[in-house]
């Protein structure tokens, strides 16, 4: 060993599992991730899996933060290394003075180890084949197995990690007690044949309080189910898929009608994302609220019915699980590269709104509102999540929803309001000032508020017409329309440094708790930033403000272009200059270390020092 | 699209249906498309069949794709709903129109380049899913709009009016639709109305996907010598193998009765069928024989028009998905939303 002595830190570490795609690892990977939490001790897991379905590596980290920081850290303290195939690169990975847990019944080259960090070997297989003879038995119980010795080495209560595997197997009692054998199988080897607990110890605390553990696609979905949408219509794409699977779940348990056992919704899995997309608008053009779930590749796809949206001005949400691109690009890895594509997505001038929820709760609460906004807007709504929002369990509060809150189903005209005396309906006539016409539903009254809905340029009754003046008139309005949408969409979030400054931050989406954790990195340099979350497309005014209160604004993002500060000057008509972009692109999400270090240099260039006092 | 509106004045005698209705009333604008246009007289079997089933008007959405005949929509059924959507994504409109609201009448037109060429798979996919509607392809085998480029249906061999010959192989819509399991399967001819009017007021009445192919000649690019879409042409081939009959508890449609066997279809919603055969041994309820004896007159060049299956028993997407009688636009936030409660619960399993 060296001089470097074992890292020891009581919940603050990040744990990770290398094992082989496939294998049952993800199970016991998200157990151990629970049992922590069930301590009291915020985690913060993340999947890192390849575009496979067996053999390929995949990864699990879980970062264990009683500060409660759920961004990825970078770095890994500890690494349960199961997969040979990545052996090396995930012993070279480990934080000098890390642990390494590996499966010690075939002996290792000393040369494969490393001298800086503490070496712990388990003879996992032996221990399983000498209790299992069935070969999955074999494969499934030998993760259950390292839990328990993981249980030993980091002093976690095994009554916790019990009382999950009773949850998890209620029902079944012989899964159930085999799993609890082989949990005590792993940990009793490890109390009687190695030193426990190491340095990474988990000690009870009171930091999860009521907050959940949830997926982002999940909560999307359980939004759709409370915003009402009873259409959705997808094709498979990952990271979106489990979208519309957990809409699927959810409608099954709260949305079948108690008497006659029938669907509240309809759920079609479309042949490509054209027809999913047609069928939104087919049903939201009929009166139901509809969506889709996709990614970038399905975006690319959906434009030409995206821009009908916009002219026809016909409602639908899209929730899109950003991945990181272009073309195929990396489809299990994160990004935030979707921006401009869905911005103005589609050919001719066109703009659409766009909603970037921060974690599970936010995209429940988004999803919900995106129907209300549809309706009310008449056009696309894009719920912007990513693959690390989406796929990844996020600790974050509970859902909250009020049972007084009514859906606005927007201007729609009723056959009683068609009836009024002196009631003029014209499809696309701006009755308000706001930009927003009414409508009617198909089967509405039988002799007034019927239209020809076409992707054609049309009068303000629907008329066709190819007269430019009307065509602009048409198109100034679908401009007003935009700007009146900018006070209906999510505000962003203003939080101010402990001490005045003129830098500041914009950030979005996933790159929250990534953020907050750097500010606190920051400060501690002596860096202060008043940092502004945009919530949502069109930029409320709050953020040419925010721009202008400041000298200079950093806009930190997950992509190589630094689209959302492309959008902001393009929209705001702000110089360039004074928005420094912060980019992080490899597919990984980004980290506080990151951004805390790409700020802290772009500040110390800042300093330069006067010449008098190179002088004197 | 046109933007010349029909004078409103109607003759105080016209003949009205069940509802009421005179015929002006399913009317639409004028149409824009050539004079002459085999399109213009399916819009008027169209009116007809509408007329004569005593539909109400409104209670119809007619949703189209782009083409001469994804414009016809605004000729007919002036107070419907319309929908011109996007090339070739007629189907999926119109599914989606067809979830959010059971209780209307879908009727979807498309033209052969819409639903061949680039509609091709949301055609094949709308029929495979069993959409409750009647989807007419109004078949001219060439692109009118964009002056006279083949389409998908033009058959191997025949010229177009610039004189090049088709080298690729023809789809037949018919045998795809019977392929892919279309509860009602048919095909006419744009001038033969006492067959078109009857077969669409029976498509309507069927619940489930209702197919017919409409050569429909083009004046002014497929009516030429060598064209085998040319009115000429499908008189002379035309091989009809049935005459059909809507009976919905009321006078029949007139028909022009030819002589031969008379075979009675019950379908779901009480209405009867009556299929007149021209060959006897013709059965429209084998799918596997229709298959076949479309195939067979296709070798000797002759188009077979009629109605070539029908499954009146069919079951529709709904049913397939199991849905709510009540149609899922009408459902409101008290029947939709599971509430506080539910949510507890939610939370409470997630920690």
């Amino acid at each position: 060993m060296s001089d470097q002595s074992p890292i020891s830190s009581v919940n603050d570490f990040v744990v990770r599992f290398a094992n082989v795609n496939g294998s049952g690892s993800a199970s016991a990977n998200e157990m151990f991730a629970r049992s922590i939490l069930r301590h009291g001790v915020p985690v913060s897991p993340r999947n890192v899996f390849p575009s496979n379905i067996q053999g390929l590596p995949t990864w699990y980290e879980v970062r264990v933060t009683e500060a409660g920081h759920l961004g990825a850290r970078g770095g890994i303290d500890m690494m349960v290394a199961m997969n040979p195939q990545t052996w090396d690169k995930d012993v070279a990975s480990i934080e000098p003075g890390g642990y390494l847990f590996y499966d010690s019944t075939k002996p290792m080259p000393t040369s494969k180890f490393r001298a800086d960090i503490t070496v712990i070997g388990v003879p996992l297989t032996a221990i399983t084949n000498s209790t299992y003879t069935d070969p999955r038995q074999r494969q499934l119980f030998k993760n259950i197995i390292y839990l328990g010795a993981m249980c030993a080495l980091l002093d976690m209560d095994p009554k916790i990690v019990e009382q999950l595997i009773a949850e998890q197997y209620k029902g079944k009692e012989k899964l159930l007690s085999s799993n609890i054998h082989a949990l005590h199988l792993g940990r009793d080897w490890a109390l009687q044949n190695l030193k426990c607990p190491i340095g990474l110890r988990v000690k009870k605390a009171d930091k999860v309080g009521d907050r959940i553990f949830m997926e982002g696609n999940s909560a999307a979905a359980l939004g759709a189910v409370y915003g009402g949408a009873t259409v959705c219509a997808w094709y498979p794409i990952t990271p979106s898929s489990s979208v519309a699977e957990a809409f699927t779940s959810h409608c099954k348990k709260l949305r079948h009608d108690p008497e006659t056992g029938k669907a509240k919704y309809a759920i079609v899995q479309g042949e490509d994302e054209l027809a999913s997309i047609g069928m939104v608008i087919g049903a939201s053009w009929n009166g139901a609220r509809a969506f889709t779930a996709t990614s970038g590749p399905g975006i690319s796809l959906m434009t030409e019915f995206i821009g009908l949206s916009y002219f026809a001005e016909i409602p639908g949400v899209i929730m899109n699980i950003q991945r990181a691109g272009p073309s195929t690009g990396m489809p299990t890895r994160t990004q935030q590269c979707d921006i401009i594509a869905c911005a103005y997505a589609s050919h001719g001038d066109t703009k659409h709104i766009l909603l970037f929820p921060e974690d599970p709760a936010e995209a429940f609460e988004f999803a919900a509102q995106s129907f209300d906004l549809a309706e009310r807007l008449q056009t696309m709504i894009f719920l912007m999540l990513d693959l690390d929002i989406g796929m990844n369990h996020r600790l974050c509060r509970p859902l909250k929803w009020d049972d007084a809150r009514q859906y606005d189903r927007g201007k729609v005209m009723t056959a009683e309001m068609l009836d009024e005396p002196g009631r003029d309906f014209g499809r696309y006539l701006d009755v308000d000032g706001d930009g927003i016409p009414y409508r009617t539903y198909p089967g509405t009254h039988p002799t007034k508020g019927s239209f020809f809905t076409r992707g054609t340029s049309r009068d303000r009754y629907a008329r066709y017409s190819e007269d430019g003046a009307v065509y602009a008139d048409n198109m100034q309005r679908l401009v007003r329309k935009f700007e009146t949408a900018q006070d209906m969409v999510p505000r962003p979030l203003q939080a101010n440094a402990a001490k005045p400054t003129k830098c500041g931050v914009i950030y979005f989406g996933s790159t929250s708790p990534a953020m907050d954790e750097a500010i606190g990195l920051l400060e501690a340099k002596g860096h202060h930033l008043d940092r502004l979350r945009i919530r949502a497309f069109p930029f409320h005014s709050s953020v040419a403000s925010f721009i202008a209160d400041h000298d200079f604004v950093y806009v930190v993002e997950q992509n190589r272009d630094g689209q959302l500060r492309q959008l902001i000057v393009n929209e705001n008509g702000i110089d360039p200059v004074r928005l420094v972009p912060i980019l992080h692109y490899d597919g990984s999400p980004i980290t506080a270390r990151f951004i805390a270090n790409s700020i802290a240099d772009h500040q110390d260039h800042l300093k330069v020092t006067p010449l008098r006092k190179v002088k004197s | 699209m046109t933007y010349i509106a029909k004078p409103k004045f109607q003759h105080p005698g016209l003949p009205k249906n069940d509802l009421g209705f005179t015929h002006r009333d399913y009317e639409g604008k004028v149409s824009t498309l050539c004079a002459g246009c085999g399109h213009d007289s399916i819009t008027a079997s169209i009116i007809e069949a509408c007329y004569e089933l005593s539909i109400e008007p409104h209670r119809v959405a007619k949703i189209s794709g782009i083409g001469c005949s994804s414009k016809t929509p605004d000729y007919f059924l002036g107070n419907s709903h319309g929908f011109n959507s996007v090339h070739g994504r007629m189907p999926s409109v119109l599914t989606g129109a067809n979830l959010a609201n059971r209780d209307l009448i879908y009727l979807g037109v498309s033209g052969d380049g819409d639903s061949a060429s680039i509609g091709f798979g949301q055609f094949a996919h709308s029929i495979r899913r069993g959409v409750n509607m009647t989807y007419i392809v109004e078949n001219n085998g060439v692109y009118g709009l964009t002056k006279g480029q083949f389409s998908a249906t033009a058959d191997r061999g025949s010229k177009s009016k610039k004189g090049v010959m088709n080298t690729d192989n023809a789809i037949d819509l018919v045998a795809i639709a019977l392929q892919l399991g279309a509860s009602f399967v048919a095909r006419s001819f744009s001038g033969d109305k006492t067959q078109l009017v009857p077969l669409i007021a029976a498509a309507i009445r069927h619940k489930g996907a209702s197919f017919i192919d409409v050569i429909s000649p083009c004046v002014a690019f497929n009516n030429h010598a060598g064209s085998t879409k040319s009115f000429d042409y499908v008189r002379e081939h035309n091989d009809a193998v049935n005459r059909l009959d809507v009976i919905s508890g009321r006078d029949p449609i007139t028909v022009d009765y030819a002589p031969g066997t008379v075979q009675v279809v019950e379908q779901h919603d009480g209405t009867r069928l009556a299929l007149r055969k021209i060959d006897a041994d013709y059965d429209a309820h084998d799918r596997l024989a229709a298959m076949t004896f479309l195939q067979k007159h296709a070798a000797k060049g002759q188009v077979v028009t009629g109605l070539l299956y029908v499954d009146p028993d069919a079951e529709d997407m709904h049913a397939h998905l199991d849905t709510v009688e009540m149609p899922l636009n009408r459902l409101e936030a008290g029947e939709l939303c599971p509430g506080t409660s539910a949510l507890e619960k939610i939370n409470a399993s997630l920690r």
